[in-house]
């Protein structure tokens, strides 16, 4: 088995007549997913790039056994498109679109919670796994297969960061963006269990952000059930302190949220911290000739 | 974040059913005597800064007046002062009342629950992070499901009100909660939450409106937060634009990898005075914008680190060459130019003939953007 996607991951584009969803169902079929269908409402039954356009997500399911989606409709219509393929019975949807309003995502993810959806994003890179398939944007360049597993809050670093990983001679079993929205479907914490579970991963690499406190639950989780040895880098070190969203944030985030509790946390839970992203693909290397689990 | 000033903030209180008081707004000492002396409102009152940075009681920038003169004093000193970084342009004039208790209530998203969370405390009127955790009530609310009954009484039984003040707290809760939703607020916050004759009044407001929820929200559209003119350029075209105290300017795409950027450049001993992240995006003509931007910030070198994703590095490669052909000789400044992705060495050959210094490796970029920034004086910062 492998991390959500696999070589019968059939992937259907929502919103594929737009310059984002033809530009990327290119890139994911030269990737070798199975591109099976493109919704647009209103173009139903032309074709983009060879793949067949439908009107809705359900006659999309029926007629090609789409069982992933990936979102690229503007914010103001990417929930209801959410609703449409949740309905329809998808079980992993990628939203690659970003401004979408918090509330709406809260919505959208309790929504897909009940329909038994794994939500990926939004604001998101999506999903790759070298040699299976691609639901998402990641630029193809930075992959080779291997056994090295990627989740990240970030975007472009993650593509540094695989890329690093490619070029020391190592390649990646599934690499996850998982956006950086204060709202999103799959946190690190969704995530651990699945690379934990995953015979093709042999060490997980993790990229935080400052902000938030999801590298501190990660870190909290590999300490107590994370068994495969981590390499963390988290950036933002050098940032002067952000603006606070008042006085409640401070409350809700109760003290966490810089890089040192972010990088003191990951320290005490075993992982391996690099300092600066050149540094991960040789700690990488180490960690993996080292053997072993944390 | 579009931050509303405490009497739009009231607005909002008002329109979903919170009490506040009946405040008028003002801008010149001239209205303030006016609004007097047609009776529409009555002395003492109560003159309050509408300046959205917190403090403002031990800053002088709330102020009471009982005659007419002192009104006069108290409006004419207060309108144009500064208070932190901001310009008092408007007052907003209350009626004096005497607070009983005060209270505090708010409403803002927990990411990590993933759930909206509701804060009360019978302790208001003070700065809340000073409070003990012992001394707050917190709820995640489902966005489902709203506020219960069960935890509405919960608050009311920290709060330990008296009619009919106790009997008015649920419909401040469900109010306060409709205005969290359906305005699209990441803060919605009442502090002090205060017991006037027996009745609870909102005294102030705090409410934040989401950004990425302004295509539904088009009232908000004309507030905007101060910014500086480039900052204003650069919201336009979608571009996040920070100004900080140094020389070093620093363009890349994705806001990962522009800290990563930052990180490594402070670890040579770089300082970056203003940093352009262009999103999640490689597109040519938004590096050409985010140039030109840049060059009317007068950064003594630049560094461009971009990880090209789907467009190919030579063509942002010659959107960057064209971009350096319309800046004025005069603001012309060095550049260091790291471009990964597709075609990256085609990319670096086209810069490189350009005169542009090109790496591809991210530490020896970072070391030759410091050995720039030294070899030249000081540039100047922009404002």
């Amino acid at each position: 088995m492998t991390v959500l996607v696999d070589a019968d991951t059939r992937v259907v584009v929502q919103g594929i007549t737009g310059h984002q969803g033809t530009v990327h169902t290119v890139q994911m079929k030269a990737f070798g997913t199975e591109v099976v269908a493109g919704v647009t409402p209103g173009k139903g039954g032309t074709q983009v790039e060879g793949v067949p356009v439908f009107d809705s997500v359900a006659e999309a399911v029926a007629k090609t056994g789409a069982n992933a989606s990936v979102i690229f409709v503007p914010a103001p219509f990417a929930k209801d498109a959410f609703f449409e393929a949740a309905d329809a019975g998808i079980p992993l949807v990628v939203i690659v679109t970003e401004h979408i309003p918090f509330h709406d995502m809260l919505t959208m993810y309790y929504y897909g919670r009940l329909r038994g959806v794994q939500v990926i994003g939004p604001n998101c890179p999506g999903i790759a796994a070298p040699g299976k398939a691609k639901v998402g944007i990641i630029p193809n360049v930075v992959f080779r297969p291997g056994r090295v597993g990627v989740i990240s809050r970030s975007g472009t670093l993650t593509y540094e960061i695989v890329n690093g990983i490619k070029e020391i001679g190592l390649g990646q079993s599934t690499c996850i963006g998982l956006g950086g929205d204060p709202v999103i479907g799959t946190t690190f914490v969704d995530a651990l269990p699945l690379f934990e579970q995953d015979p093709d991963t042999d060490l997980l690499v993790l990229v935080g952000e400052i902000g938030g406190t999801a590298e501190e639950e990660a870190a909290d989780y590999i300490r107590h059930h994370f068994t495969k040895p981590v390499v963390a880098y988290i950036a933002g070190r050098s940032a002067p302190p952000g603006k606070r969203m008042g006085h409640a944030g401070a409350i809700i985030d109760r003290g966490r949220g810089t890089a040192a509790t972010k990088l003191a946390a990951l320290q005490a839970a075993g992982a391996t911290v690099a300092d600066f992203p050149y540094d991960v693909p040789t700690l990488v290397a180490q960690r993996l000739r080292d053997g072993g689990s944390r | 974040m579009v931050k509303l000033a405490e009497w739009r903030g009231k607005e909002v209180f008002r329109r979903y059913g919170i009490p506040v008081p009946n405040g008028r707004v003002v801008r010149s000492a001239a209205e303030a005597d006016e609004l007097v002396r047609s009776g529409a409102l009555v002395l003492p009152l109560v003159v309050k800064a509408q300046v959205l940075a917190g403090g403002r009681g031990k800053g002088g920038a709330v102020k009471f007046a009982s005659t007419p003169e002192e009104l006069r004093t108290v409006v004419s000193g207060m309108l144009g002062m500064q208070f932190k970084d901001e310009t008092v342009k408007e007052l907003l004039l209350e009626p004096k009342v005497s607070v009983g208790r005060e209270l505090y209530l708010s409403i803002a998203l927990d990411r990590s629950a993933r759930e909206p969370l509701l804060i009360a405390s019978g302790q208001g009127g003070v700065e809340i992070e000073s409070l003990n955790g012992d001394e707050l009530v917190r709820i995640d609310v489902h966005p489902f499901a709203g506020l219960a009954a069960y935890e509405k009484r919960r608050v009311g039984v920290a709060f330990g009100l008296e009619a009919p003040a106790s009997k008015e707290l649920g419909g401040v809760l469900d109010s306060l909660w409709r205005a969290f939703q359906q305005e699209d607020a990441e803060l919605v916050e009442i502090n002090p939450l205060a017991v006037v004759d027996g009745h609870l009044i909102a005294l102030d407001a705090k409410v934040i409106i989401e950004d990425d929820a302004g295509f539904r929200h088009l009232e908000y559209a004309e507030i905007r937060d101060d910014r500086t003119p480039l900052e204003e350029i650069a919201r336009e075209k979608d571009i996040a634009f920070v100004q900080l105290d140094g020389d070093i300017g620093v363009i890349a795409n994705g806001a990962g990898l522009t800290m990563a950027t930052l990180d490594v450049l402070a670890q040579f001993g770089g300082k970056p005075g203003v940093f352009l992240d262009l999103g999640g995006t490689d597109d040519p003509a938004k590096v050409t914008e985010a140039f030109l931007l840049m060059a009317k910030a007068h950064p003594s070198v630049v560094f461009l680190n971009i990880f090209g994703g789907v467009t190919r590095c030579d063509t942002v490669a010659k959107g960057l060459v064209a971009a350096m052909t319309q800046v004025p000789d005069a603001d012309r400044f060095p550049i260091v130019a790291r471009i990964r992705g597709n075609n990256e060495d085609l990319g670096r050959q086209i810069l490189q003939s350009a005169g542009i210094t090109a790496l591809l490796d991210l530490k020896a970029s970072a070391q030759a953007v410091v050995a720039a920034e030294r070899a030249r004086p000081a540039g100047r910062a922009a404002t």
